[in-house]
């Protein structure tokens, strides 16, 4: 249980911090406040604003309104170096050490000790580290490379780094996304003795468990917003997560009632070691299905693997009762299944070529006459396309990448339609587009349900999985942990499943 | 667990040095079957041409070693060389009385010149090094032929003393090896002990995680293209004393010889890994096999064969060694709970 400690005076502050990429408002209105010896969680859902937050936090992104202080001094920092030097530590996610290099060397990388001519002390070096590592409880060969050490003991790399420096304040980005039972607890161990040396230790995470048994008050973010901030021994873990959610379920969503079909695309164990494991589900045709879950759940991994962009181990994919070869996106285009990627401009479209081009892509071939794609065909089937999908584009022989998100997204969407898919598999159909154009999207999916397309929906936004789902499946970890029908879904049984507690009474 | 992770790691160690110490061993079987095969192989006038030979590979490959590591390239050391050693030409031309230290200096100071603009163009227009040094190959040497207008300098019209400098020895080594010598210890000293240097392996192995440890990563590849411009210019001012007839075309084609005694000296090509040691053994193994295949009476046209093998050899142990190393050093996977 943590105990409650007098914090007089908060160590860091942030109020009303801001910032914008182009159009995506990433973090509207952040407000922390950390206090020396004091573990704080910092949650909210996917797209929140948290990892905006920390890397404000870590002098990567400079905010464009709002004030940072440290001990009550305000602070701007121009670069991770001022976060460091002003002794702000930050473990990402992903730990971001140099392979090649020694873990001494990774720890005291820009600051190793020096002896005569400012020659690097590598026996200072060595010793600094064995003492930082003894203080941590751990033994690690200062001298080996960082090149194959496990997430967790990167992670005390990082950990020691900040010890190096003395840093007062310690940034986790969800530590314990990738650590075992044992390895949690043992991370906690050092977090709590930190904790004991007077650090700020600002604790990211999911797991509610881990909230509620190390940090003594938890902030709560939604849409880039600060939404409360209280002792963790006030609140439950129930009102924490309505007030991740928070948000009315919308009557944006046009869903249109479907009867489903038969069974058009059937996926069996399918398991790529490390990444999921035994991933069951079949999709009937009229039916949306969405697959939910947090970033890194592995669901995009998982439609990639059906679709044959990736490899997987074990496990089968049928569509109409057919298996189809693991690995060859042809193969499942052959066979009717259409995925639109999550991320549009790396994986969706050429984003140099014109509209035209990009929308006809996937039929280079169907459209071609003596093995020629001549551009009159090209023209008149994109321009069929694009104003069934109303893409709004000046001139169709324009790069697509003059065009707004939420129209290149629709050209995305007219180069798979235009296959005219049995299998639908749409990833983040509504990232980064406008609320008008989104919802137009949302109008065709539900259409094309109709027309007796089977359409699997992978999304982080809980509104539109409700909205539009079928049947919603919760993946956590690399596991299908949840099946939740149409009229059992809601924002608290779909968060619940997807941060791995037991769906029921919170 | 640990003891025995400790012993991976031992092994893992080892096989880091088992790259630089297996091109050593090559070259010493390289020089003892063609030693045996013609015994006048190592005689005093052979010893000494092996070691001018490999001089100006060796200059050059620790420059492109410094870039290689901070995961860049430079294509263009081949025209700069040419362009530093033409201008020594001209210099010598013109001042017929000049002292060696001036034309080193300019050699040095042109090939600097050059190795800003790169590093200027990479680091803040943030183009590839690739593109901005192919780019830059054809540029220099463009200049080096349009300044020269198809005028040779002979030798002849070189100072007796730089010509000297070409030839003489010093405890049996010649002087122009000394200078390759001095590079490769200054350069790997600096790597080695220096804050600055082990920045540059940083940069390589990880370039977004430099950046976010607040490595000033455009400074330091600027850095790296200026050094490895001085000496290639440095290397133009020995080449002009080694051969003394100079025309715009020397050095043509070299930056590839560099680039592949880079990789044969096991400097890994994306960066990160790697010695300048390495890459100075790597290029004397390949200057020696120039010179002993036509002792052991192979047809030239193997040279470029057994060249492009090593290479490939070279890469392929890079791999293998890469691959060993990530198995025996993954102490235990990590798994979801």
């Amino acid at each position: 249980m943590p105990e409650r400690a007098e914090h007089p005076a908060p160590l860091l502050t942030l109020s009303g911090v801001g910032k914008s990429f182009g159009a995506v408002h990433a973090l509207v209105d952040g407000q922390l406040e950390l206090c020396a010896g004091e573990v704080h969680a910092l949650v909210g859902e996917n797209g929140a604003g948290k990892s905006t937050l920390v890397k404000v936090l870590a002098g990567v992104h400079t905010p464009d309104a709002g004030v940072m202080a440290l001990a009550g001094e305000p602070v701007s920092f121009s670069g991770p170096a001022d976060a460091r030097a002003a002794g702000i530590a930050v473990i990402y996610q992903e730990p971001t050490l140099f392979p090649d290099l020694s873990v001494a060397e990774n720890i005291f990388m820009g600051r190793q000790p020096l002896r005569s001519l400012r020659r690097i002390d590598s026996a200072a070096m060595r010793r600094r580290t064995v003492e930082l590592f003894a203080r941590l409880g751990v033994r690690m060969d200062p001298d080996r490379p960082a090149r194959g050490l496990s997430i967790a003991d990167q992670q005390l790399v990082e950990i020691a780094k900040a010890l190096s420096f003395e840093a007062r304040v310690l940034v986790m980005d969800e530590p314990t996304a990738a650590l075992s039972g044992v390895e949690v607890e043992r991370l906690f161990a050092v977090v709590r003795s930190l904790r004991e040396a007077g650090a700020a230790v600002l604790f990211i995470s999911h797991r509610f468990d881990e909230v509620f048994a190390l940090c003594e008050r938890v902030t709560v973010m939604r849409d880039g917003r600060w939404v409360s901030t209280d002792p963790t021994a006030e609140v439950s873990v129930g009102l924490v997560v309505r007030r991740m959610v928070g948000r009315e379920i919308s009557q944006l969503y046009p869903k249109q009632e479907t009867t489903a079909g038969d069974t058009v695309l059937q996926v069996r164990g399918l398991t790529r070691l490390g990444v999921f494991d035994g991933v069951s589900f079949e999709v009937r045709a009229g039916e949306i299905v969405a697959l939910a879950g947090l970033v890194g759940a592995g669901r995009s991994e998982v439609v990639r693997a059906v679709f044959g962009v990736d490899r997987y181990d074990s496990g089968e994919v049928l569509v109409g009762g057919k298996r189809i070869p693991r690995g060859k996106p042809a193969a499942a285009m052959a066979a009717g299944i259409a995925l639109v990627p999550e991320d549009r401009r790396q994986q969706g479209l050429v984003m140099e070529l014109s509209i035209e081009r990009n929308a006809t892509l996937t039929r280079r071939w169907s459209l071609s006459r003596l093995g020629l794609l001549g551009p009159r065909i090209e023209r008149e089937d994109a321009y069929k396309w694009t104003q069934r999908l109303q893409v709004k584009a000046g001139h169709l022989a324009d790069p697509v990448s003059t065009l707004s998100g939420g129209n290149q997204q629709k050209v995305v969407l007219a180069k798979w339609l235009s296959t005219e898919p049995k299998v639908l598999i749409v990833d983040e159909p509504t990232r980064g587009i406008d609320v008008g154009t989104k919802a137009e999207v949302h109008r065709l999916m539900s259409q094309l349900a109709g027309e007796g397309v089977a359409v699997l929906m992978v999304s982080s936004e809980l509104p539109e999985v409700l909205g539009m789902a079928d049947r919603v499946l919760v993946m956590h970890e690399g596991r299908l942990v949840e099946e939740i029908a149409r009229d059992r879904a809601d924002e608290e049984s779909v968060m619940l499943a997807a941060t791995g507690q037991k769906a029921g009474p919170a | 667990m640990t003891v025995r992770a400790r012993g991976d790691v031992r092994g893992a160690r080892r096989l880091f040095v088992v790259r630089e110490l297996g091109i050593a061993l090559a070259l010493v079987l390289l020089v003892a079957v063609t030693t045996i095969y013609n015994p006048r192989f190592l005689n005093a006038q052979s010893r000494k041409d092996l070691m001018l030979g490999a001089t100006i590979l060796v200059v050059l490959a620790v420059g492109q070693a410094i870039v290689v590591i901070t995961r860049n390239v430079d294509l263009s050391v081949g025209s700069i060389l040419g362009l530093s050693a033409f201008a020594t030409g001209k210099l010598f031309l013109a001042m017929p009385d000049a002292p060696i230290v001036l034309a080193l200096a300019a050699g040095v100071g042109l090939g600097l010149l050059c190795g800003i603009v790169n590093g200027a163009l990479i680091a803040i227009a943030r183009v590839p090094a690739l593109v901005v040094t192919l780019g830059t190959l054809y540029v220099f040497r463009g200049i080096d032929y349009s300044w020269a207008a198809g005028q040779q300098i002979n030798a002849a019209d070189m100072p007796s003393g730089f010509k000297r400098m070409g030839t003489q020895t010093l405890l049996g080594i010649p002087v122009l090896a000394l200078f390759a010598i001095a590079v490769l210890l200054i350069a790997g000293f600096y790597l080695r002990w220096y804050r600055s240097g082990r920045e540059m392996y940083a940069i390589g192995s990880d370039p977004a995680a430099a950046r976010l440890s607040g490595i000033p990563v455009g400074w330091r590849v600027f850095t790296a293209m200026a050094v490895s411009g001085a000496l290639a210019g440095l290397a133009g001012v020995l080449y002009a004393a080694r051969f003394g007839t100079l025309d715009a075309a020397a050095g043509n084609g070299i930056e590839l010889q560099v680039v592949a005694a880079v990789v044969v000296g096991g400097v890994a090509i994306f960066g990160g890994s790697g010695s300048v040691y390495g890459a100075a053994l790597g290029a004397v193994l390949l200057s020696t096999i120039g010179s002993a295949l036509p002792v052991l009476r192979i047809d030239p046209f193997w040279q470029q064969a057994v060249v492009g093998a090593l290479i490939l050899a070279a890469i392929g142990l890079d791999r293998a060694l890469t691959a060993r190393i990530a198995h025996r050093l993954r102490g235990r996977r990590a798994r979801g709970a």
